[in-house]
């Protein structure tokens, strides 16, 4: 535990912006849908460190716990996000996003 | 006598089954429920009548309360109905001589487009006349008002194929409207002043509240007359009554010329307090009906289609109605009423059955000879002109037609008892014009007579009706209208019968010897220069038409033109071109691109966790 509580809550929070941040920058600029939804994924893991950090800090389980739950969200999402990308190809033949913005107003 | 109201439910019913069944009902289907309910609701009245003339419920009249049909305030109007003598002649009339009309339709009408659509509005017609004659209140009664008019334009546009007809319908709804707006504002004023719309309670009150003659009171009453005249196609509101004979000739039968147009008549009677405390109003009344009936007279003498006839003779009978009216003949006029139910019905109903055996021919001159192709036709002619022309003795309008002259010259009112007896004149000259034309002389025109139960019947029991027989029906109107100032006569009654009488021969005369001889005298009246003008003005119903078109309808389309672009349209206006310029600009921003709408999520997120921890 000692080893752990080491490292300070501020570093931890920093590292997990950083991820989301790169995350976010990652969809922006990327127009590869495989690569949003990796972006995706880090996002969800920058925001999972902060759950587990926070946790760790205050000595409490339910950061851990929200880290599983985002896991399993983080799972689903890429099920259904990678049969979406499957139905755009065949359809667009292409994974660009541009592509598919026949919704617009 | 708790079974009243099922003579309203039928015809309602029938209504309700025609209009869902949406024209998909074969015919005879269709003419069973629209003649059937009013035959039961014919019944029923006449079994309500037989209860009410042997046992007399307490205070002559049975009131039956429905339910209270809302509550504001002290104001709880009842949607109670009112039996009396005077609802019970009214709703003999409307279920007896409406289903005969009803009957005869189903004859007339066979084959046509809208059979049930047509019975469908009947039954909705004869429903809400029954609202109209047995509401206990005037908020009811006017209920029925709008209702029985609403069933007009309806029907006077029911074949609506025809722009024509259309515009026949809007006129008659929108002249009517113009007198329904003046009753409405009299409705409001009797309830500003008595508190109360139950007639029976205003009847009461009305003495006590008013002094005779007071400003008030004839307000009141000359704003319910400004609704009868509308209503009953009277001076100044009679131009809609002869456009409406557009609708289907059983229609002018029972709408225009039995039951609706009389109503103004009903209402005034049913009001006949207020006119009394009201004399100048009560003159008024009297008056419009003189004028009206001269007019109507003068009109009809000259047209030419066989219905515009019978419209403008109508209106001049309905003026004799008015005329006893303002000469305090009460049951006189409701007298007459009855009897000109009976004897125009007929007449409007034999009409039929000769346009019909013209195909659809209404133009008199093109007629000629038929006596013997239709003689069921011409003999109902025969005895309804005669009743319209009040041949002493032997027919009824002579009986109803001598009470209302006898009553006015007994009370005083010279005026218009000369008047009575002039229009008396032009009655029968006009009447028996329109005889000999289409059924004497020589035949221009194929007919073909028609046949079957629904055609004879009705036709028969009219034309007993509008003899003696008819005019020997009392009315139990004892209880219900004051006792006319006048009784019996004696000798004086006596001179003035056998002077309308030869009044009513004398026209006949004229119209024969004109038709029959070839008179030099009235062949050089007629074709004068000045004779010539005067009917062509007559011919235009002294030219009301053009004078409402100058006075109003253009006027009227003058301003809807010059103010179409008005300034309120402008400023209402530029809410909807500042909505559209917002939808645009928004709609921009949704360019289905995935990252643009990343970026606006990740700012969104950004302001409203800022907002959140700095404000």
């Amino acid at each position: 535990m000692n080893g752990v509580s080491a490292i300070p809550l501020e570093h931890a929070l920093i590292l997990s912006g950083i991820l989301f941040s790169m995350g976010l920058l990652g969809i922006l600029i990327r127009r590869n849908i495989l690569f949003v939804l990796m972006s995706i994924e880090v996002m969800m893991n920058g925001a999972a460190l902060a759950f587990v950090a926070a946790g760790s800090r205050w000595g409490a389980a339910d950061g851990q716990i929200m880290f599983i739950l985002i896991l399993t969200l983080a799972a689903a999402e890429a099920s259904v996000g990678l049969a979406l990308v499957l139905q755009i190809y065949r359809r667009f033949n292409t994974l660009d996003t541009d592509a598919a913005s026949e919704m617009k107003g | 006598m708790n079974f009243l109201f099922l003579v309203f439910l039928f015809p309602l019913l029938g209504f309700l089954i025609l209009a869902f069944g949406r024209g998909k009902i074969p015919e005879n289907l269709a003419a069973v429920v629209g003649v059937g309910s009013v035959g039961l609701s014919a019944l029923v009245t006449a079994i309500a009548g037989v209860q009410f003339l042997q046992h007399p419920p307490a205070g002559d009249a049975y009131v039956q309360p429905l339910w209270t049909w809302m509550q504001v305030g002290g104001f709880a109007p009842q949607f109670a109905l009112r039996l009396d003598g005077l609802s019970l002649t009214m709703m003999g009339v409307i279920t007896g001589v409406g289903f005969l009309i009803h009957l005869f339709a189903s004859w007339y009408m066979r084959g046509d487009e809208g059979f049930s659509r047509f019975f469908s509005y009947m039954n909705l017609f004869v429903a809400s006349m029954l609202f109209l004659v047995l509401g206990d209140n005037l908020l009811f009664l006017y209920f029925g008002w709008e209702g029985v008019g609403l069933c007009s334009y309806l029907l006077i546009g029911f074949w609506y194929q025809d722009p024509a007809n259309g515009a026949a319908a809007r006129k008659a709804f929108v002249v009517t409207r113009v007198g329904d707006t003046f009753m409405a504002i009299g409705l409001f004023l009797l309830f500003h002043t008595l508190g109360t719309l139950n007639i029976q309670e205003i009847l009461q009150l009305a003495p006590q509240a008013f002094p005779p003659g007071s400003i008030i009171v004839t307000l009141i009453a000359l704003l319910l007359l400004g609704g009868a005249v509308g209503k009953s196609a009277q001076l100044p509101l009679q131009t809609w009554l002869p456009d409406a004979m557009a609708g289907p000739t059983p229609v002018s039968a029972l709408i225009h010329a039995a039951t609706m147009v009389t109503a103004g008549v009903y209402l005034i009677a049913r009001t006949h307090t207020l006119f009394e405390l009201a004399p100048f109003a009560q003159e008024m009344v009297g008056l419009v009906g003189a004028v009206t009936l001269l007019l109507a007279g003068f009109t009809a003498l000259v047209q030419t289609d066989i219905k515009r006839v019978l419209a403008y003779s109508t209106m001049s009978q309905i003026g004799y109605m008015f005329l006893a009216l303002g000469a305090g003949a009460w049951s006189a006029a409701i007298f007459h009423l009855m009897t000109h139910a009976f004897f125009k019905a007929l007449l409007f109903l034999a009409s039929g059955a000769v346009i019909l055996a013209c195909h659809h021919e209404q133009d008199i001159r093109k007629m000629g000879g038929l006596r013997k192709k239709i003689p069921l036709a011409f003999w109902s002619f025969v005895v309804g002109g005669s009743a319209l022309a009040a041949l002493p003795y032997v027919t009824a309008g002579f009986f109803s037609k001598d009470e209302i002259l006898w009553q006015a010259y007994a009370g005083g009112h010279a005026g218009l008892f000369w008047a009575g007896l002039f229009g008396a004149f032009l009655t029968s000259l006009y009447t028996f014009r329109l005889i000999f034309t289409v059924f004497f002389g020589e035949a221009k025109i194929d007919a073909h007579a028609g046949h079957g139960v629904s055609y004879w019947l009705p036709l028969s029991v009219l034309l007993v009706l509008s003899t003696t027989v008819g005019g020997l029906i009392h009315l139990p109107l004892d209880g219900v209208l004051p006792a006319s100032p006048a009784g019996e006569g004696g000798a004086v009654q006596l001179q003035i019968k056998l002077l309308s009488g030869a009044v009513a021969i004398a026209g006949i005369a004229i119209a024969g010897w004109r038709f029959f001889g070839q008179p030099a005298l009235l062949h050089w009246l007629e074709n004068n220069a000045v004779a010539r003008l005067l009917s062509r003005w007559w011919y235009a119903a002294f030219g009301f038409d053009w004078l409402y078109d100058r006075l109003f309808v253009k006027p009227f389309l003058w301003a809807v033109r010059v103010n179409s672009k008005d300034v309120f349209d402008q400023i209402i206006g530029t809410v909807p071109v500042i909505l559209t310029s917002l939808n645009k600009a928004t709609a921009l921003s949704q360019s289905g691109r995935l990252r643009w709408y990343t970026a606006s999520v990740a700012c969104g997120a950004v302001l409203i966790i800022g907002a959140v921890i700095y404000l």
